[in-house]
């Protein structure tokens, strides 16, 4: 009898030890499994289309407006760069090696996986709100004021208060709102709008952009916007602290709410 | 607690089961209605493979953006070309009179022609952009006999997959499947802009097909083929460009 008794006893400050650490367990994580996951795929994803982009794009390294160009008309720009084909002019004295055949198929590839990714990321996030919770911003956050100070603290490389580890504030939210509903968009629709397949089933998506040279522009631009958004996100992650917001999105867990208990 | 283990794993099991049996039978599917491309192996197999069935499923039937005489680009830019061949040079000097497009394989009545012969057929023409992978792109206005016409001439059969392509420059083949050789824009091109195709574009026959990129519009055409399988042709990935590592179906 004796004995059950204490074991129950033991049993019962085990149950009440897992009681008084539940909170920490049981806190949401800072970022849903689905968050991460995708975070990371669409990560690998974009490294891989950065790489293969940048290839094909040696491969004519000439921007122009409108339906057509080639070598032979005037370009809108071009990008003082070799290039891997001979017949472009670029005023280097050497031909880079071709690599358009893999990176063509990877950068393709790479797209099929994001644009998926992404899919399913969206649809997700209308679902369970995580765009409204942790994305839109409030009406109240609309302000020059929030938004001047937002800015502000960065620019004097302020780390961010510990009420910001668990939430985005408002140009945070701003950026990333931008970047998934209005850059990541325009890149497919660019992207697809160079497909002479795509455009001949649907051949508004190109002519709403001003012909087929006119969107391979636009792509150019929008992959620019996107690298400067990397920048920006590495450098804002690396104020804040490397270690633990890169662990955030890999184990959903924050040091600060740690800390907390 | 051994119970809700055990139900998951055999929820696990079905649904991994279901999902295997919905993969194969989505693999099958695919391979019977066509949507499955020669280079559909290796690490870059699925890419090309979604993007060949969903455009296959969404462009059977559309038409390449066609353009108004007006917007023809004055100076079309044509791409770097090989040495020309011996036996080429000797065809040229000749004005291309001993040309020859023959055609084999599957096929009632195997066949030759000669450019005079392609040119008395219907003629039709459209003005299309070529595209080229690299970027760069023109207008033009394509003249030539589609190529549904040519192989109507010499019956094909009906289990008929694909057209291989053979060029006169060495090493130069090339393969699409039914879809696409009998699209009415899918021309065995002789000319360009109201004249003859020139040299520098692939004359005196081009294979022209607007809804893929510009290397699948292979110059110098002198023999098709029609087959139900492209594996004894090359390495069996359908395609010069592919063995090279380019993609086979360029609709991208």
């Amino acid at each position: 009898m004796e004995t059950l008794e204490s074991a129950q006893i033991t049993v019962e400050a085990c149950i009440s030890s897992s009681v008084s650490t539940a909170p920490v367990t049981t806190l949401p994580p800072r970022h849903s499994v689905l968050v991460r996951v995708t975070h990371w795929i669409i990560t690998l994803c974009f490294f891989a289309l950065l790489l293969t982009g940048v290839e094909i794009l040696i491969s004519h390294p000439r921007f122009y407006w409108g339906e057509t160009g080639n070598v032979l008309t005037t370009p809108l720009f071009q990008l003082h760069i070799p290039s891997s084909r001979a017949l472009v002019p670029t005023g280097y004295g050497y031909v880079l090696p071709d690599q358009n055949g893999w990176s063509r198929a990877l950068h393709f590839e790479a797209a099929w996986i994001a644009v998926l990714t992404g899919l399913l990321y969206a649809i997700s996030g209308l679902f369970t709100g995580h765009f409204r919770k942790d994305l839109l911003p409030s009406r109240a956050d609309l302000s020059w004021r929030v938004l001047s100070t937002s800015i502000a603290k960065p620019l004097r490389f302020e780390r961010p208060s510990e009420a910001e580890a668990s939430s985005y504030n408002v140009l945070q939210r701003l950026t990333y709102v931008f970047v998934i509903f209005v850059l990541f968009p325009l890149v497919i629709w660019t992207g697809l709008a160079l497909s002479p397949a795509f455009i001949s089933a649907f051949p508004a998506s190109v002519t709403l952009l001003g012909g087929r040279q006119s969107a391979r522009t636009i792509h150019f631009f929008v992959s620019v916007a996107l690298v400067l958004f990397l920048l920006v996100h590495v450098t804002m992650v690396c104020l804040a602290g490397f270690r633990s917001r890169t662990g955030a999105m890999i184990t959903g867990r924050t040091a600060a709410r740690k800390e907390h208990t | 607690m051994i119970d809700l283990s055990r139900r998951k794993l055999i929820l696990t099991g079905l649904a991994a089961t279901a999902g295997a049996s919905g993969l194969a039978m989505a693999a099958r599917l695919a391979q019977k209605y066509g949507l499955v491309p020669p280079d559909h192996g290796g690490i870059y197999g699925l890419g090309e493979t979604l993007t060949f069935a969903s455009q296959r499923l969404l462009t059977r039937h559309s038409l390449a953006r066609e353009f108004p005489r007006s917007q023809i680009s004055p100076r079309p830019f044509p791409n770097e070309l090989a040495p020309l061949t011996e036996d080429f040079k000797r065809l040229q000097a000749g004005s291309f009179a001993e040309w020859r497009l023959s055609v084999d394989g599957m096929v009632a009545q195997p066949a030759s022609f000669s450019i005079s012969e392609l040119k008395s057929y219907p003629s039709r023409s459209h003005i299309t952009e070529l595209v080229c992978e690299e970027g760069w792109s023109y207008i033009a206005e394509w003249i030539g006999v589609p190529l549904s016409h040519v192989l109507q001439l010499v019956g094909v059969h009906p289990q008929a997959k694909y057209v291989v392509y053979v060029s006169m420059e060495p090493d130069t083949w090339d393969s699409i499947d039914m879809a696409d050789a009998l699209h009415p824009q899918t021309f065995l091109c002789y000319g360009m802009n109201g004249n003859e195709l020139p040299v520098a574009h692939g004359g005196p026959l081009r294979m022209r097909l607007p809804r893929q990129l510009g290397y699948k519009n292979v110059k110098f055409i002198t023999r098709l083929t029609v087959t139900d399988s492209l594996k004894k042709f090359g390495k069996g990935v359908g395609s010069a460009a592919s063995e090279a590592g380019y993609a086979w179906y360029v609709g991208i």
